[in-house]
């Protein structure tokens, strides 16, 4: 019997927080996340892509195991490989053919990687991200491809070392790719189709977003999101919130106009002014937002706020993703931890654009200062240690 | 023979000074736009008139202004709004996010905070322990000599039943407005004083309009980390100036979580139980036709206490759904020499945050040990004994009219309790993800403790380049 979809679905919202399920279908990609601790390793989540691709409602899939998109011509082999990476709980990609709910049949290239629990290290998810492979004579020589999987692999492993959540899977992944490259060269032989590079990239940037999108959720930001913003910001839509990591040794630096402080949370409305995506957001430095005619002098006053650890209010020329300028009110603030060390920076912007208006009669300016206090408050009180629960 | 205690007091305004001092000060004339009649005139602050409701279970402040959506939290978002804006504008004599603060490991949580600066430049001064009802006296310090600046809002029951808000309403002098004022010297973030009718120059006593007031502003801020307390003279009151204090902590208060046992309920359906299982014994009052029947039933409590010389605390906690009282006999031992020297050392006041598991501890050492049993000894010494105790609640019954009915219940502790406020429910059920709870537990630490290269390694997202 399958299992039941509202306890599927349940289980995916237990082990994230907040905006999971919004900020994963801002992504383009068509990808699957899986849950092998409920029985028969039911989807628990399927991207829009994904879907469209296939053909198939949400609650189609939601529930089911994978195999309801293989058929008659999907090589066993592959398929057993996959079992096989799951079972040794590790990554894996091959090319695949799968079927959509019409019957039509498409080839794909399905690259999987393992979610551990930091806690004890258990699996608790697969993400599974298929990228369509566009049938074409010409093939690229096995050598080149080995070698550029191999480079592509080092680059995310340096791009994602530094995650907790998912830093073994990434490692997992790059041992599999390396030790299948020869595999790959036989596939090339024995199979009616190979995915390019192009493709190979392309499935690699999409796992490592998505586990970005994963990690984050299912991080302090996360919660401590949870805590302030369903009370303070829910209800602003005006307030644009980016919480930045404050990190000592950033301030020092002299060659960069603003220090580096990596964006760890961004409310939907600032999403939704500068038109990014939340995995494009999250981990940027907040230079991103200038643009050539943003005044260097106010950066410099930002940067001389942070060095001096002191909240400060400018008005200052940002760009949006499709690097239309705004005018940004911005108030920023430095926000201690129980320690009593700052430990980020939060930066509340007004939309200066739309057309604001007095709610209830609370100034914008203190209402960015509620927000201010709001996240102080979470920030002192999560960070105080010791659950004794 | 007159009980009293040398102690140094909370210095909670800016214009609060040594007594002499003041005296000097005040024969010199004011000119500092201070809350008395030489400059009320043609003042102005903002003012939150909110809603009487009938039911305990009350929404949220709902400010109905034209087709606007009524915003929830809006006096907790004014509150913390206006607060913040002081603190950059530096009327606090210290950052108290600046100040260390850690759960105490072990089974309660009880909440440590060191804080150095909240006692410094202010010479001990002596208390008298021994009455607990003290006529008003204009020569010492009170809110009336507060600067304007210090004061958030004024805070009253709205005339036709909706909320409004005001952000520069004058103020009516005969009116005498409930303000809400900074405390300069906090305790934790957001920390506050509400002083009932300022201008009518109460005496810190209880009475049935003002506890209501104080049960209003719990339930309209709505917000379960926003807390209420209440000492009386004798019970570690510095200033005779009728005032509850308040502040945010978004943690659960370890008094919070201990048991209760039910005694009765009173024909208004207000529940009073013991507290189980917790250093200072007292009661819990819940429930509750109306928040009006909740206030009556605590409010008689208190003026039972006070008229009967018995020092005492109260907590105002869950949005004001569930009070806490605690009779207290920590300073009349202190004055009688009962106390050890070693607690005294510590310099530490029991009041009602000590009592409901907040320690505010002044000495890096005291903070460094500070333990589950260091905690507790000190909460032992607060409270009445178990005999004693026996006759104050005979005395507190007899004046509410109930009859002590011993009933066997279930404790009830906040997890098990209906009352729980939503929020806390929300985090316990996400407490059932192993997940999330595995994750946080494993955040905090580094996040409270100075590692920040691993914090640094962990935490920096994708793409953090140079």
């Amino acid at each position: 019997m399958e299992p039941q979809l509202g306890f599927v679905e349940q289980s995916f919202d237990l082990r994230y927080t907040g905006w999971v399920r919004e900020a994963l279908n801002d992504m383009p990609d068509c990808f699957t996340i899986t849950d092998p601790c409920i029985s028969g390793h039911p989807i628990v989540f399927a991207s829009n892509g994904f879907l469209k691709m296939v053909g198939y409602s949400k609650d189609e899939v939601i529930g089911k195991n994978g195999r309801i998109f293989q058929g008659p011509e999907t090589d066993r082999r592959a398929v057993m490989e996959i079992r096989e990476a799951v079972r040794a709980e590790r990554a894996v990609q091959v090319s695949l053919l799968n079927y959509r709910k019409d019957g039509t049949p498409f080839w794909m290239l399905f690259q999987m990687c393992p979610v551990f629990s930091k806690e004890d290290g258990r699996v608790i998810n697969f993400v599974g991200v298929q990228v369509p492979i566009v049938l074409r004579k010409t093939r690229l020589s096995g050598l080149g491809i080995s070698r550029n999987e191999i480079n592509l692999c080092e680059d995310t492993v340096l791009r994602c070392c530094r995650r907790e959540v998912c830093s073994d899977s990434i490692l997992e992944l790059r041992r599999e790719s390396v030790s299948s490259s020869h595999d790959d060269r036989e596939v090339e032989i024995n199979e009616p189709c190979d995915a390019s590079e192009l493709e190979k990239t392309k499935a690699s940037a999409a796992i490592s977003n998505i586990l970005s999108v994963l990690t984050h959720y299912s991080e302090l930001t996360g919660r401590l999101m949870f805590l302030f913003s369903v009370k303070h910001c829910q209800d602003w839509p005006q307030l644009l919130i980016l919480l930045l990591l404050f990190l000592e040794h950033a301030i020092h630096r002299t060659d960069a106009l603003l220090p580096d402080m990596p964006i760890v949370y961004a409310s939907d409305a600032f999403m939704k002014l500068t038109g990014y995506a939340r995995h494009e957001v999250l981990g940027q430095n907040c230079r991103f937002l200038s643009g050539i005619d943003t005044d260097p002098t106010t950066q410099f006053q930002i940067k001389e706020c942070i060095r001096s650890q002191q909240a400060c209010t400018v008005r200052i020329l940002n760009y949006r993703k499709d690097r239309t300028p705004f005018w940004n009110f911005l108030h920023i603030s430095p926000v201690r931890n129980a320690s009593g060390k700052v430990a980020f920076f939060v930066g509340i912007q007004i939309d200066d654009h739309c057309n604001y208006r007095e709610l209830h009669g609370l100034r914008p300016e203190m209402r960015q200062l509620s927000v201010v206090g709001a996240v102080k408050v979470a920030v002192r009180s999560l960070s105080m240690g010791a659950s004794t629960s | 023979m007159m009980l009293r205690i040398k102690r140094v007091p909370t210095v909670v305004s800016n214009y609060q000074k040594d007594e002499a001092e003041e005296g000097a000060r005040h024969s010199s004339g004011c000119g500092r736009n201070c809350f008395r009649s030489c400059c009320l005139p043609g003042a102005k602050l903002p003012l939150y008139a909110f809603k009487k409701v009938s039911k305990v279970v009350c929404g949220k402040g709902s400010v109905g202004t034209e087709n606007e959506e009524p915003s929830i939290d809006f006096l907790d978002s004014l509150l913390i709004g206006e607060w913040e804006d002081r603190m950059q504008r530096g009327l606090f004599r210290y950052d108290v996010t600046a100040c260390e603060t850690k759960v105490i490991p072990g089974e309660y949580g009880f909440i440590a905070q060191l804080n150095e600066g909240r006692h410094l430049k202010k010479r001990p001064t002596e208390f008298r322990v021994d009455k607990v009802l003290q006529p008003f006296d204009e020569n010492k310090f009170n809110f009336t000599k507060v600067g304007q600046e210090e004061v958030l809002f004024q805070f009253e029951a709205s005339e036709d039943d909706e909320v409004h808000f005001f952000p520069n309403a004058p103020i009516d002098i005969d009116n005498s407005p409930s303000v809400v004022a900074i405390n300069v010297s906090p305790i934790e973030y957001g920390h506050v004083l509400l002083v009932p009718r300022i201008l009518e120059r109460l005496p810190q006593r209880i009475d049935h309009e003002s506890f209501l007031l104080a049960l209003y502003m719990a339930a309209e801020a709505g917000n379960p980390y926003f807390r209420l307390g209440y000492n009386s003279l004798g019970a570690f009151a510095t200033i005779n100036h009728l005032h509850f204090q308040a502040y945010y902590l978004a943690a659960p208060f370890p008094i919070e979580r201990a048991p209760s046992k039910k005694i009765t309920t009173t024909s208004g359906g207000v529940k009073i139980s013991d507290i189980l299982n917790y250093p200072v014994r007292g009661l819990v009052f819940e429930g509750g036709n109306t928040l009006e029947d909740l206030s009556n039933v605590v409010s008689d409590s208190c003026i039972c206490l006070q008229e009967n010389n018995i020092p005492y605390n109260v907590l105002i906690a869950d949005s004001g759904k569930r009070i806490f009282l605690f009779p207290q006999c920590y300073a009349e031992k202190q004055a009688l020499g009962e106390v050890s020297s070693e607690l005294l050392d510590t310099q530490v006041n029991p009041a009602v945050w000590e009592i409901s598991g907040h320690m505010v501890l002044k000495r890096k050492e005291d903070y460094e040990e500070a333990s589950e049993e260091n905690a507790w000894r000190l909460l032992a010494e607060v409270s009445l004994s178990e005999e004693r105790l026996q006759e104050v609640k005979e005395l507190i019954f007899e004046s509410i009219c109930c009859k002590i009915e011993e009933e066997i219940v279930t404790p009830v502790t906040l997890e098990e309790s209906d009352d729980t406020p939503s929020l806390m429910k929300t985090l316990m059920r996400l407490k059932a993800s192993n997940l999330l709870w595995c994750l946080c537990s494993s955040i905090i630490p580094f996040l409270s403790s100075g590692l920040w290269s691993f914090m640094e390694f962990s935490m920096v997202p994708l793409g953090f380049v140079a």
